[in-house]
């Protein structure tokens, strides 16, 4: 690797292996993530995201590989790493038994900050997260929101270089995560500090993240910028929910139709690929009617994140199954 | 937004703060926190007061028998020890542990052993205030410090050293395992730390086997050395022996609690 390539990873990590006892949580994951983005990081129910923040951050020890943060090895050098990034991992990590400024101030000790340096950040840090006169009150009394968005704050006490968000809006109303999806938006154009994120919300990663890695069962299955991995999943689709599970002979039937550019089957999802949805609609419906095969719905749309995800992991999001999973909070 | 406008003008640089400034963070979060919990003393307020009242109503006439002893000064070591023992912030431990704050502390370039000993000043400021009423109730019985001023504060530290070294077996449990039940258990050692000893009669006076078992108790030596205090005058043999059986529990407990918060922390 050149040393210019060097300077522009906020994050390198080449080879990265983590097990658990006989579980191979992460199974040999290269990221590289460039100074100044916004990289989005998906993935199925325990398929290892967690483990990676998490080795990432400094609070697990990879197995194999390697780890370079803000240009230093996050295995031999923890403390460096620890200085220049700041990280709020799933759940909004907090102590409900201080008010928000105690827990800022607190946290802005920890980073060696003075006490004008203090006051500063959490003035401006007060405002970043609209808590106001909440401040002084006790955590316990939060919102969820609230609590996200201090969790938030407190991640971003000491100006770091990589911010680390696992999952920060899972759990909240759809107010709340629009809002904390703007102030990561923020933070990233005003301060231009590198964002590693993790969500199970396939649209705001689309939206805002410069770039987006799939990870499935502890392996890298796709990475490049949303509008490349979509691309690659054609111009248009044509999605059918069957009545039953699509057979062999049905997808067959479909490829074999002109303008197909590919045909995936899941469960009772047929999704077919193709340069020029309108045209081939109508012979898609008709092909299936001759079939005799039974259609519950027929659509057609360009492709999202989530019809990438399907492609690469076998399976939709399903964000209600992700909220609380234990092999993905970094246990295995 | 104003995210960066104020802080523009001081150029924010994240370093180490100092291993004295990490004890001082934790421990005034500790401080704080308990301060808000001031609800959790009342036990440690209580048991020691009762235990003295119904043993000495007790035993009184029984042991003043034995010629020479006054029972209420014999007790009164008995009862600050009851008050000092096992009064921490593990189970604090074990929530942060559990809520992730834990994480969000070690992510931080703080020491790790002012994870610890922020927690443990904190326990030390507590542990002293609980001395005070013990005290202020020995002198309301009568109870008379022949070493004067500086025996009851030498006799309210060493009661605070045994504390503060007995905690590390709560501390220990909390950051191995993580959980308020294993804590509790925790209280366990409490019992024969605290009743193998010559909690209520010389050990003279006591069976071979329990006088054997208090010999190799060095609660026993804690006892004699605060007991002293009050009664015999500055015998620096029998105070020495009560600090260095005090350290030596703190050799094995602050070693156990240090392990597994080291264990905790690098998460291998």
């Amino acid at each position: 690797m050149s040393a210019n390539t060097m300077e522009s990873e906020a994050i390198a990590a080449r080879g990265l292996v983590r097990e658990f006892g006989a579980v191979r949580a992460v199974d040999g994951i290269d990221l590289s993530v460039r100074r100044g983005e916004i990289y989005g990081f998906l993935g199925p129910n325990g398929a290892g995201k967690t483990t990676v923040i998490r080795m990432l951050v400094t609070l697990l020890a990879p197995t194999a590989g390697s780890i370079t943060v803000a240009g230093f090895n996050a295995v031999t050098q923890p403390d460096q790493v620890r200085l220049r990034i700041g990280a709020a991992l799933q759940a909004a990590a907090l102590d409900d038994k201080q008010t928000g400024r105690e827990l800022l101030n607190l946290q802005g000790r920890l980073y060696g900050l003075k006490g004008r340096e203090i006051a500063a950040r959490v003035a401006d840090l007060t405002d970043l997260i609209d808590i106001g006169d909440a401040m002084g009150r006790l955590i316990g009394t939060y919102s969820g929101g609230m609590k996200r968005r201090l969790d938030l704050a407190a991640a971003l006490i000491h100006q770091p270089e990589i911010l680390f968000l696992d999952e920060p809006t899972t759990g909240l109303d759809p107010i709340s995560r629009s809002r904390i999806f703007e102030e990561v938006a923020k933070i990233n154009s005003e301060l231009e500090m590198t964002i590693f994120l993790t969500t199970q919300y396939l649209e705001e990663a689309d939206a805002l993240a410069h770039r987006v890695g799939i990870i499935d069962r502890g392996r890298l299955v796709a990475q490049g910028t949303p509008e490349e991995l979509k691309h690659s999943r054609g111009s248009d689709l044509i999605i059918v929910h069957l009545d039953a599970p699509v057979t062999p002979e049905v997808a067959a039937a479909l490829e074999a139709l002109s303008s197909v550019d590919f045909v995936d089957a899941h469960d009772s999802e047929l999704t077919v690929s193709t340069g020029n949805g309108a045209a081939l609609v109508s012979g898609v419906a008709l092909k299936l009617n001759e079939l005799g095969v039974g259609v519950r719905e027929l659509t057609l749309r360009t492709p999202t994140l989530d019809d990438v995800f399907l492609q690469v992991t076998g399976s939709r999001l399903r964000r209600e199954e992700s909220e609380g999973d234990p092999e993905d909070q970094g246990q295995g | 937004m104003a995210l960066a406008s104020s802080t523009r003008e001081i150029t924010i640089r994240a370093r180490k703060a100092g291993f004295f400034r990490d004890i001082f963070a934790v421990a005034r979060r500790a401080v704080r926190s308990m301060l808000r919990d001031l609800e959790t003393v009342i036990p440690a307020l209580f048991i020691p007061v009762f235990m003295f009242v119904v043993t000495v109503g007790a035993l009184q006439d029984f042991a003043e028998n034995i010629p020479g002893l006054d029972y209420r000064a014999f007790q009164l070591p008995v009862a600050v020890l009851f008050a000092v023992t096992g009064v921490s912030r593990a189970i604090t431990v074990v929530t942060d542990i559990q809520s992730g704050y834990f994480d969000r502390l070690v992510i931080t370039p703080v020491n790790r052993v002012a994870l610890l000993l922020g927690l443990m000043m904190a326990d030390f400021v507590l542990i002293i205030a609980l001395t005070i009423p013990v005290v202020i109730m020995g002198f309301i019985v009568g109870v008379y410090f022949v070493t004067g001023v500086l025996g009851i504060l030498a006799f309210m530290l060493i009661a605070g050293l045994w504390g503060l070294i007995f905690n590390g077996f709560p501390y220990a449990i909390a950051f191995k395992t993580g959980n308020v039940a294993a804590v509790n258990l925790s209280f366990l050692l409490f019992f024969p730390f605290l009743f193998l000893t010559t909690l209520f009669i010389p050990q003279e006076q006591m069976t071979p086997w329990m006088s054997m078992a208090a010999d190799y108790n060095p609660v026993t030596y804690i006892l004699a050395a605060e007991r002293s205090l009050i009664t015999e005058g500055w015998q620096l043999t029998t105070i020495r022996n009560g600090v260095v059986a005090t350290l030596g529990v703190g050799v094995v407990s602050l070693g156990l609690a240090l392990a597994a918060l080291r264990g905790r922390a690098t998460r291998k």
